[in-house]
Parts: structure tokens; sequence; C-alpha cells
């Protein structure tokens, strides 16, 4: 992907209003999951079950309401090599305190 | 500006949106790794004192966190619909949805203080007695309760100030159908910030 | 590429649409002036630093009391730290050459984000006076060292939130530059200029880019952390509260290691710049080199517990983050290799830039070696926090980048003054600069393994004559960097006018006049040749 375009400008990419509605929807389903869900005695997989569903609403706002789905294929690489930057940075903290 | 400075920026600037998105999503990504930072601080606590914290999540209303969380969503929604309707040319009906937006996170806004001021009338503030009494592991719970919460709220702020400008550049014109990347990038902060309570909110509210 | 007859008109300094004055110059967002700014600024901030060092140096002269007392001993090295790391050597090469060449070295006008490069320039500003105001405060200036380790710097009562607010500050000036270079460089490279056509000072500015974005944040927040600790008494990293100051340790080291990649990338960047020209061959393994920045940059995110081997980690982190340490040697070295390579069979011009590079690889190995040595867990348990470390860095920080930033500045000196330097005080100079260099820390590699603890004002009568040693070392050093500026200042007063390309380099900077007009290309270039191009020179029997 390079530089200065010199073509004109390409018209962005609209998503329709239902578009958007939908999504929505669906964040505001998946956060009754996740209040339904801490009701329940999962013991440990609580926090694993409620960041998974935590991920899948952050991959629902970033690709449809940031766009990144629609964007050029280099923004998700960035966001990809920010979260494995911050990944790593729990895995390593966690090689020290998870063996104390 | 004067003018060679002008031309230079001319030149260059046959407006890149692509450039424009590229330094958001960077700036975006500062502001990930620094709640990050706060986050890993609440893994390593959460780990040295998982039964703490599920005793002082109790203080917590539920109840709340989720209607914040509603409400969050649903400006996200409002601001991803300002941007559709201003690429359809429908100015007024931008300015509609964001200013829904900020009504949206003024409410978040009022309901977090309803929130921080319940807990100080219960004496569950840094330093003061009560908190002072409780076990270790529940004082560290409030400190990063406090910390992340009130670092969230102050990007909620600064959210509402974006978009208050944008709104601005709405009516001035300085945004406009065939150009509304500045919609899009302050869009993607207020979104960040939303995604940032996503996280927050189970690991606070719903330790149960 | 061919060059071309270059245009004439006024330069940069001359513009004649610019505001008059400093206004023309304060409120300018055109990226040469800002960096010219930039090194101005930073030049002060850095006297300021050096004097420090010289003072702590003259104390260590002799055990016991020689200039000063404890306290302000204790403020001294805090302050010689803060400036150093956090006014010179983090913004300084991407701030002042950075910002002046990239674009040019592109084929563009300006960065991506001017106004944006300005304000960083401003950040930078304030954070410097913030941090020289901590001075005067009363209370006295931080003296809890450059790393605000808890629960010292919660406790003192010294200026630790001036000294905060200041890192914070520069903090943002980082990640703003950071974010503007990578924009540039995706975005408005010259046509013809693809990834592998780009300086290697480019890729290197590149990847230092990412480590500001990614890295500068952790200690961002973990800097507020402390701030909010003492305004508040939250307790995150208070035991008696339940906190862990090991845990302030993993946060600041987070940052603080990365960013002495931030420091070094640029200067190997420089390096990779520099030897083409001076040995007149194009650089080997041009892929590597650029390949290798990134993993620099990736791996050496990954190393940061190695300033914690003894805190009582778990063995499995310190073994991990050993193997890690380890393994970061190795694009470092890759480079090194390929240097020399570069070097084999060149036809050799021992100008002042290549002097400098010289010194500063050697510099560079002698740190890189006594890092690997730091990194092995049975070692740093008697060298941590000895001067051992000490000697360490400074040959990596200031043997390896700061010597880089000298042959930066002796480099394109004539492309931003438009003057050329006298040669032979320049060499003087640099004679100076390298013996004292190792004079000053060369004798802390046994210092630390005899055991003598760093930061500690007093010491016993057995080190005395290594420390000696070490002050007149820094007094040569000092001697160096005094005829090194003097003789630049003279330049720019009196110094031959410099053509567009003295020493014969092939990089798009010396296609355009020296100094460079305000919107450096009048036209904007179309590229067809590598960075690195010396055919011409190479012998008749030479394979590739």
């Amino acid at each position: 992907m390079d530089h200065n375009d010199q073509h004109p400008h390409d018209a962005p990419h609209v998503v329709s209003y239902g578009q958007y509605v939908l999504i929505w929807l669906g964040l505001l389903a998946l956060t009754g999951i996740t209040v339904a869900l801490a009701g329940i005695d999962l013991g440990r997989w609580v926090i694993v079950t409620a960041l998974v569903i935590a991920a899948i609403k952050s991959t629902l706002v970033l690709n449809i309401f940031m766009h990144l789905k629609f964007e050029h294929r280099m923004f998700r690489w960035f966001v990809v090599i920010t979260l494995a930057t911050l990944a790593i940075f729990f895995i390593l903290l966690f090689f020290d305190y998870a063996f104390h | 500006m004067k003018p060679s400075e002008s031309a230079v920026h001319a030149g260059h600037h046959h407006r890149d949106d692509v450039g424009s998105k590229i330094g958001m999503w960077l700036f975006l990504f500062t502001e990930l790794i620094l709640f990050g930072g706060m986050f890993l601080a609440y893994a390593v606590y959460r780990l040295q004192y998982p039964n703490e914290f599920k005793l002082a999540a109790i203080e917590l209303d539920a109840l709340v966190g989720t209607v914040n969380t509603i409400i969050l969503l649903t400006s996200s929604l409002t601001v991803a619909l300002s941007i559709t309707a201003i690429q359809e040319g429908k100015k007024h009906l931008a300015q509609v949805m964001l200013g829904m937006t900020q009504v949206l996170a003024l409410a978040f806004l009022v309901n977090k203080y309803f929130e921080w001021s319940h807990k100080f009338e219960v004496g569950l503030f840094p330093q003061s007695d009560v908190l002072l009494s409780k076990p270790p592991g529940e004082i560290i719970y409030f400190g990063l309760y406090y910390v992340m919460t009130g670092l969230h709220a102050v990007h909620v702020i600064i959210g509402m100030a974006i978009l208050a400008v944008m709104m601005g550049f709405i009516a001035s014109g300085r945004i406009a159908k065939d150009n509304a990347v500045r919609l899009e990038l302050g869009g993607l902060y207020w979104h960040l910030v939303d995604i940032i309570w996503i996280f927050l909110f189970p690991l606070f509210y719903l330790i149960h | 590429m061919a060059t071309t007859a270059v245009e004439t008109g006024p330069d940069f300094y001359h513009e004649p649409s610019a505001r008059k004055g400093l206004r023309g110059w304060i409120f300018s967002t055109d990226h040469k002036r800002i960096g010219i700014l930039y090194g101005v600024t930073m030049m002060v901030f850095f006297t300021v630093a050096v004097i420090i060092g010289l003072l702590i140096r003259l104390e260590l002269l002799y055990p016991g009391k020689t200039i000063i007392d404890p306290q302000t001993y204790n403020t001294f090295f805090t302050l010689h730290g803060i400036m150093m790391i956090f006014l010179f050597i983090i913004p300084g090469l991407p701030a002042v050459f950075g910002n002046f060449l990239l674009p040019i070295m592109i084929g563009a006008k300006d960065v991506f984000f001017p106004r944006l490069n300005l304000l960083s320039w401003w950040l930078f500003l304030a954070g410097g006076v913030l941090a020289l105001v901590s001075l005067a405060l009363p209370g006295g200036p931080a003296d809890t060292g450059w790393t605000f380790y808890v629960p010292y710097s919660v406790r003192t009562t010294t200026n630790v939130l001036p000294a905060l607010m200041a890192a914070f500050i520069l903090g943002f000036s980082s990640i703003l530059t950071g974010l503007n270079f990578i924009t540039t460089i995706h975005r408005m490279r010259a046509p013809g200029m693809d990834w592998f056509k780009m300086p290697l000072f480019t890729w290197s500015l590149y990847a230092t880019g990412w480590i500001q974005i990614l890295a500068t944040p952790i200690i961002g927040i973990t800097l507020l952390l402390v701030a909010i600790e003492r305004w508040f008494g939250v307790g995150i990293f208070d035991p008696a509260l339940g906190g862990d100051p090991v845990l302030y340790q993993h946060l600041f080291w987070i940052y603080s290691h990365p960013a002495v990649y931030i420091m070094v990338l640029p200067g190997l960047g420089v390096v990779s710049e520099i030897l083409p020209v001076f040995a007149r061959r194009t650089i080997f393994g041009y892929k590597f080199i650029a390949y290798s920045s990134l993993a620099i940059a990736f791996i050496g995110s990954l190393v940061w517990a190695h300033h914690m081997f003894t805190v009582g980690m778990s063995d499995t982190g310190m073994f991990i983050f050993s193997f890690l340490t380890f393994l970061v040697s190795i694009p470092s070295a890759i480079k090194v290799f390929n240097w020399i390579a570069t070097l084999y069979k060149g036809s050799i011009d021992p100008d002042v830039p290549l002097l400098y590079v010289l010194s500063m690889i050697i510099q560079f190995c002698i740190g890189g070696f006594t890092g690997l040595l730091l990194g092995t867990l049975a070692v740093n348990i008697h060298v941590q926090d000895t001067y051992f470390v000490v000697g360490h860095f400074h040959y990596v920080m200031f043997g390896g980048t700061g010597f880089a930033l000298f042959a930066a500045l002796h480099y394109w000196f004539p492309k931003m003054f438009g003057r050329m330097y006298a040669k032979r005080p320049a060499i003087v100079a640099w004679l100076l600069a390298t013996i004292g260099f190792n004079l000053l820390y060369f004798p802390m590699f046994f210092l630390g393994y005899l055991g003598m603890p760093r930061r500690y004002y007093d010491y016993l009568p057995e080190y005395t004559i290594y420390h000696q040693i070490s002050t007149v070392g820094s007094w040569v050093l000092a001697l160096g960097l005094l005829v090194m500026v003097v003789n630049l200042i003279v330049a720019l007063r009196k110094g031959a006018k410099a053509s567009a390309n003295p020493w014969g380099s092939k990089t798009l900077e010396w296609t355009v006049a020296s100094p460079p007009p305000m919107e450096n290309f009048h036209e904007i270039p179309v590229v067809t040749k590598g960075p690195y191009d010396y055919s011409e020179y190479e012998r008749p029997h030479e394979t590739k």
C-alpha cells in the first residue's frame, strides 16, 4: 500500500444504518449473556468467559463501528501487532507472578 | 500560515485520508497500551487476591454498571450513525446523532458521579478509616477501581470535547459529505473509550 | 541517482515568506527548523547534564566528601540520569536528525503532521523547563535516581512530582514524534522509493517509531500511578496496603528497556548510513540490516526483567528473561557483521564521520558483550547494582548512541548549516573524546567486579585508583567535547561554504542545496536506484 495516491479520493465505504443497529443489538445481547453468566457459579471460568465475551464485543466494535473490516489490510496488521505486544507483556509478567 | 508554508502543505496534502487514519490509529494504540498497563496491574493483583476481589466487588452495583455499559454501547451506535448520515449528506441527522452521543456520555458520567459519591458516603475512599480497616486485597481492589474508572471517565470527557469540536466542524462546513474523515477520526476515539469500558465492566462489576 | 543541478534561491534559514525573528522559528511547522530548535534546546540540557556528570566524578575523586554533601550527590545522579535519558538520548537522533532529514531522505517536502511536529517540540521544551524548575523549588530536586523506585519515590519530600510530570510530558513528545515518522514513512515516500530502496536510517526511525508508540504509554501510566500514590495514598505499590513494589519495577522497565532501543536504533541506523559513503561500497546485507532493526524492536520488548534479577522473581521468570536477553544480541550482532563486511575491501576514507563510527562500533560491542555478562544469571547476582552496570550502559548509550550522534553531527553538518568544519581540530576532538571516554568508563567494569555498588557517595580506599583514572578520563572527555563544540561553532561563522554533496553520498538529502530550501525539493524526485549505489567505484575484477 503506497503513498500519495494520485487518483481522486475513493468514495469511502458507507455502512448502512441498519447494519450498525444490528451490531448494536448483538452487543446488547452479548452484554446480557455476560451478566447472566456472572450469576452462575463457574468458579475459575468466570473470568475466562467474561474476557472471551468482552473480546467478541470488542471485535464487533473494531470491525464494524471502527471500520477495521473495510479498511486496508495494513490497519488490521497494526491492531494485531499492538494486541500481540500487550499479550506478550501479560504472558511474560505471568512467568514471574504465576510461579511464586 | 505563511504562503510558502501553506504551499508546502498544499503540495503534500493532496488530503490523504488514509494517512490521517494511520495517525489516529497509532494514537489509539497508545491509549490502549496506557490502559493496558492498568490491566496488567489488575491481573497481577487479581491473581494474588482472588477472594478479596470477590468480596470487595459486592460493594459495586452491577445494575448501574450494566446500565452504563448499555449507555456507552448505544453512544457508539449513535456516533457510527452520525458518520453514515454525514456521508449521505444529511448534516442535520448527523448533528442529532452526535447530540444524542453527548447526552448518553453525560448520563454515563452522572451515573459514575453517583456511584463514587455513594462509596465516599460509606467511607470507601483511599486512606479512609473504613478502607484501611479492610484486608489488603480489598484496599487494592478499590485503588484499582478508582484509578481505572477515574482515568476512563477522564477519557469520556475528552471524547465529549472532541465530538463537540466535530459538531462545530459540521456546522461550519469543515466536515461535509465529501470530507468526513475528521468525524471518522473523532468516532474512532469514542469507540476506543467504549472498548475500554467493555473490559472494565465485567472485571469490576461481575466478579461473583 | 544522477546529481542534478542544484537550484539556487534562499535556504530555509532565509526563507522570505517565513515570519521574521524568533517567532518565525518557535511557531514554524517546517521540519528543518523544528530539527534545529530541538538541537539548540537539547544542547542546553546536554551541557547541564554533562556538568553535573563532571561534578559527580569530581566528588568521587577521593573517598569521603570532596566537594558536595551526600544529599546533593543523590540529587545529582538523579538529575544527570533524568536529563541525559529523557532530554538528550531518547529524543536525540530522531528529534534532531530524524526531523531534519527524514522527509528529504524519502523525497518529501515535510512530515505528515507538521503541526503535531511543532507540538512535539513545545512539549519537549515544557518538559525540560519543568525538570530544571524542580531544581529551584523548595524541597530540593528529586533524589530517587532516574528510576523513581517505590517506596522511596512515594515517601521522599523532594520534588518528585515535577520530575514525574516532566517525564510524562516528554513521553507525549516522544509518542508524537514516533506517530509522525511512521505515518510519514508509510505515506510520503517519493515515487519509485519502495520500502527496500529507503535509506537504512529511515528504517531505523521506522522501527524506533513503533517502540515509541507501543512502549512509552506504559511509563506514562506508571509515573501517573506514582503521582497518584503521592497525592492520594491509593496503595497500588505500597506493601502496607497490599501493593507490590516489584510490580512497579516491572511496569517501569517494560518501557525503560525498550527505551534503550529507542536510544540506540537510530544510532545504528546512522552507522549504516555513514559506512557506505566512506568505504565507497554499497552496504553489505541491506535487507538483513533493515529486518534486524525490526527484530531488535520486537525482541527488545521482551527482556525488561533482566533489570530485576535480584529482587526475588520466580526462577522460571528469570530463566526466560535471561534467555530472551541473549536472543536480542543476535540482530545487533548481525548488524556488526554486515558493517564489517561493508568495510572489507572498501576504499576507506578515514574522515571525521567514519572515525566516530569506528569508535562507536567498538564501544557498542564492548557495551553489548558486558550486557550479555549482565544477562547471565550467575554473573548478575554479583554485579547487579554495581559499577559494572554503570560501565555497561554508558558504553552502549554514550559510547554507542552518543558517538553515533557525534558521527551524525559531523556527517550532516554541511547539509544542515551550509558550512564545512576544519578537519584537524575535529580529529583532535575525536581522539580526546575516544580516549577520555574509555578512561572514564572502562575502570568501572573493574570497580563493579570488585564489588563497588553504584549510586554510592562514599567508597572504600581500595577502589580509589579506579575512581581516579575514571575522573581524569572525564576531564579528557570534557576537553574533547569542548574542542568539538568550539570547532563546530567556529565553522558556523567561518567555515568554508559547503556544496550540496561534499561527501559524494548517494542518498536524496545530498541532491538538494546545503542548507536546503524551505520546501526541500522544487520537484519531487522519481527514485530509480537504491540508496547506496557506489558501483562506479567498484574495482573491475570485483564480483557482487
